[in-house]
């Protein structure tokens, strides 16, 4: 079977073309690239919504595009249990449009962070998990200046429980250190989910990880979300 | 009935006490307080909105762009507090 997956191109976004390329690396994929205005976005087996500056990150990170019409329709799509990654903007809007729970903010450094990190699984049940295991560590990078992820103790209590922080920054070893945490980001949290566990956001780079000629590190552990998401369709 | 008049209604967006503030932390460690100011003891950054709104007096103004905040998410309840004056 092929497997229809969006990538949502708005106004500035720029990790777009990578998240196709990306997602071509599998041969069962029909990846497109679909303008946000596209009533056709909620046809797709799986949406990605990539990186990048929509509407130039006024008002915030992914504020504006969290009230375009492309974000409706993703909705509907989540309501109905189809897979959806927003990666570090795409992650932003999700926050902002409310399908994913807490804030993301300036960087305690308050510098722009560029490199590549360790990650670890906290969650192998999701729909770009599933085919991991819980503790493993991943290789990826991350480039973002707002990827604090910020929430109040309750809600991170109720988060941390139902098992919706699905990946912590750490060490080589899986061990969540605070040297490990590159942004200040509260208890490490790098990416969180839905509870229903289909819409998955993250501030690391999948997309920039899965070839390992274009990785330092010879890593291609993002594909292992890519392959998750495949697995769930 | 009065007839409407536009009215200047001031949004202000800030991070709430909890999540923290760097900017503005970096702002009062870095320049005030090294720059001799010490009777200051805490600067806050936020962001500012000057909105102009239609309307036939000034509480009406206040209650329709706080309505507005609220639903078009100017500022993410998760960690913003806003104060909305006229």
């Amino acid at each position: 079977m092929q497997a229809k997956v969006a990538v949502v191109r708005f106004p500035g976004s720029n990790c777009d073309l990578d998240a196709v390329s990306a997602l071509r690396t599998f041969r069962n994929v029909e990846a497109d690239l679909v303008w946000h205005e596209e009533p056709s976005i909620g046809e797709y087996d799986a949406i990605v919504l990539p990186g990048g500056f929509s509407f130039g990150d006024y008002l915030r990170a992914g504020a504006i595009a969290a009230r375009s019409p492309a974000l409706r329709r993703v909705r509907e799509s989540a309501e109905r249990g189809t897979p959806i990654l927003g990666i570090c903007n795409g992650f932003q809007i999700l926050i902002e449009a409310g399908l994913l729970p807490g804030s993301l903010l300036r960087n305690n450094s308050l510098r722009f962070v560029c490199k590549w990190v360790t990650i670890r699984v906290e969650n192998d049940s999701t729909s770009f998990t599933r085919g991991m295991r819980k503790g493993q560590v991943l290789r990826i990078p991350i480039a973002h200046n707002e990827g604090r992820f910020y929430t109040s103790e309750r809600e991170l209590r109720e988060l941390s429980d139902a098992g919706q922080a699905v990946f912590r920054y750490s060490d080589e070893r899986g061990r969540p250190t605070p040297s490990a945490n590159p942004t200040g980001t509260l208890d490490g949290i790098a990416g969180v989910c839905n509870r229903a566990g289909n819409v998955v956001g993250l501030m690391p780079h999948p997309e920039r990880a899965t070839e390992p000629i274009l990785s330092p590190f010879g890593s291609a552990d993002g594909s292992l979300i890519f392959r998750s998401m495949l697995e769930s369709i | 009935m009065q007839r409407p008049q536009v009215f200047m209604v001031r949004v202000v967006v800030s991070n709430r006490d909890g999540a923290g503030d760097p900017e503005g932390d970096t702002i009062y460690r870095d320049l005030v307080s090294k720059s001799g100011f010490k009777q200051v003891k805490g600067i806050r950054t936020g962001k500012f909105l000057k909105v102009s709104v239609e309307a036939p007096d000034a509480a009406s103004a206040k209650t329709l762009v706080s309505k507005m905040c609220d639903e078009l998410r100017i500022y993410n309840p998760a960690a913003h507090s806003i104060t909305v004056e006229v």
